[in-house]
């Protein structure tokens, strides 16, 4: 029995779901091993060796992979894939673009955005925006699954892998990469912050946006979030939506900021470990949600926290 | 150049599905069904590329039974030029679906594929992916913009924490964010003369496909439901309460 987690990372760090995946595949009683693609990755090599619980790591390394694409991961997944019974990775932008790939390669079903791992390959999932739960059983003689990273806590960091280099294959040589964009921000990161400030539509401009959350986010070394109202609205950029097309996020305190709680948005966020919610509207369903509500003007409500909390330090 | 839109029927995304009483599946009896936002914003774009002069003809396609006509109508009333019906009873996963399309991208030959890059009803987005696999075609994820220049799409794609470019070689499958655009609004005298409009039928049988599931539904439930919070009535309640309830000083 072999479980094959797919790393994903930036090319120095590996991102922190990996640990969270690691832990998943342990549901099964099998070897371990972290495929790990990319140019010069030995620092991320050495941090998969490093997870408790791997047997191997895989090691891709070549140039023409220092931005490897879909097609090309996916093709070396198809190369050794039948070695497994399981592989597996976190539900982010980059297993969701290659796993569903390498699953049509390898003519199996995928079972995307994992809840709950069973015996007897069953799966529980969410379906319907997180509104309806399945369960689910494969036929397949492979398993090739991306779990919700927020249910698994993440493996730690004692192990001593055994490291093995895989010759890449030919470059795909259809498609081609020409630039990244990433947003620059002294914030932390928000899919891993412990603290995360969503706003709403309520803040009404995106200069509301920046001049009601920011100060509050950097107090408190806070990520910022927002609704895809918010997005629509030009008040935030893509890139910082929580929700059901965006980011899913699970810190210890999350605070809903004239939010009002649309099932879009909660999906993202519902298994933060506490949520404050400030909005003007007491019917609003984030109150739902809540652990703590509070019904006010976020206008007059956070820059009131802002100064208590700067009060009590 | 010619394009391919996949669209998928669902549950209106206004609507909270119920679970039946045996928890067998979701009710979908009487609930309003309509396309796939996801699907709408590709075949927006695909309306687009044509305005623009760089595709000559439009396809939607759907699977599934006659039922799916409602959204191929839809399809023509925002003014793709062909719809096609590619019927069957099977219950339809993203593998065999990817499958069926093989078989139509084979017979009509676009040279840009599109869809959603996830349906609102299994939330699984694979089957674009799958699609480009089963193709060996390049594929572009999750896009928000799209341009066409010599044979080449270049792509914008969304992904965690900002975007990324892809050059991919035509023929190509894309999926659509719903930052790709804002689908147009359908207008009355629109949607009857797309009634009047055929609609082309294949059935899932005349191809040689095995489309058949390979996932079980075993039940489904109502997630459960966080607990139950409280209000306070101010923010220093609020410190109070995180303080002495959570052990959390701000």
């Amino acid at each position: 029995m072999r479980v094959l987690v797919l790393a994903e990372h930036d090319g120095q760090q590996l991102n922190s779901s990996v640990y969270q995946a690691v832990t998943a595949a342990k549901s099964w009683d099998g070897l371990i091993d972290i495929l790990a693609v990319g140019n010069n990755i030995e620092q991320v090599v050495m941090q998969a060796a490093a997870i408790t619980g791997v047997a191997r790591v895989l090691r891709v390394d070549a140039p023409h992979l220092q931005h490897p694409l879909a097609e090309d991961i996916a093709n070396t997944i198809m190369s050794i894939g039948t070695e497994y019974q399981v592989i597996l990775a976190a539900h982010t932008s980059f297993s969701r673009n290659i796993l569903p790939r390498a699953a049509a390669l390898l003519d199996v079903a995928m079972i995307s955005d994992v809840l709950q791992i069973k015996d007897n390959n069953i799966y529980m999932r969410s379906i319907y925006a997180g509104n309806v739960h399945a369960t689910v059983q494969s036929i397949d003689n492979i398993q090739i699954i991306t779990i919700h990273a927020s249910s698994f806590s993440s493996a730690n960091r004692e192990g001593n892998a055994e490291i093995v280099s895989l010759k890449a294959q030919a470059a795909f040589a259809k498609t081609r990469w020409i630039t990244e964009q990433h947003s620059i921000s002294d914030r932390p990161a928000l899919s891993s912050a412990k603290v995360v400030i969503s706003g709403g539509r309520s803040l009404g401009s995106a200069e509301n946006f920046e001049k009601v959350l920011s100060p509050l986010a950097k107090k408190l070394g806070a990520a910022l979030g927002a609704t895809r109202a918010a997005v629509d609205a030009g008040y935030a950029p893509n890139e910082i939506q929580v929700g059901q097309t965006g980011v899913v996020v699970a810190p210890e305190l999350y605070f809903a900021i004239g939010v009002s709680g649309a099932v879009q948005h909660t999906y993202g966020m519902k298994d933060s470990r506490i949520v404050v919610a400030i909005n003007q509207d007491p019917t609003a369903p984030i109150f739902e949600v809540a652990d703590y509500g509070l019904v006010a003007d976020l206008f007059e409500a956070v820059p009131d926290l802002f100064n208590q909390i700067n009060s009590n330090q | 150049m010619k394009i391919l839109v996949a669209i998928k029927r669902v549950v209106d995304y206004n609507i909270k599905v119920r679970i039946k009483s045996d928890g067998s599946d979701v009710n979908v009896d009487g609930v309003k069904m309509g396309i796939n936002p996801f699907d709408e914003n590709a075949i927006e774009e695909a309306l687009r590329l044509k305005e623009r002069g760089l595709a000559s003809e439009i396809i939607a396609v759907s699977l599934g039974s006659t039922a799916n006509q409602d959204v191929l109508r839809h399809a023509l009333a925002m003014g793709v030029d062909r719809a096609i019906l590619l019927e069957t009873d099977c219950i339809l996963q993203p593998l065999g679906v990817a499958k069926l399309l093989k078989a139509v991208v084979e017979l009509e030959k676009p040279d840009l594929i599109l869809l959603g890059k996830q349906a609102i009803d299994s939330d699984a987005g694979q089957t674009g992916q799958m699609l480009a696999a089963l193709l060996g075609y390049g594929q572009g994820t999750f896009v928000s913009n799209i341009n066409v220049n010599n044979q080449e799409v270049t792509v914008t794609r969304e992904v965690d924490g900002g975007t990324e470019t892809l050059a991919i070689k035509l023929p190509a499958v894309l999926t659509a964010d719903l930052r790709l655009n804002e689908p147009r609004f359908v207008k009355l005298p629109n949607l009857m003369m797309a009634r009047k409009k055929p609609i082309e039928n294949i059935s899932a049988t005349e191809l040689d496909v095995n489309a058949s599931p390979r996932l079980r539904l075993i039940e489904v439930t109502e997630p459960p439901p966080r607990k139950s919070g409280i209000k306070v009535k101010s923010v220093q309640e609020l410190l109070q309460k995180l303080k002495e309830l959570e052990g959390i000083e701000l």
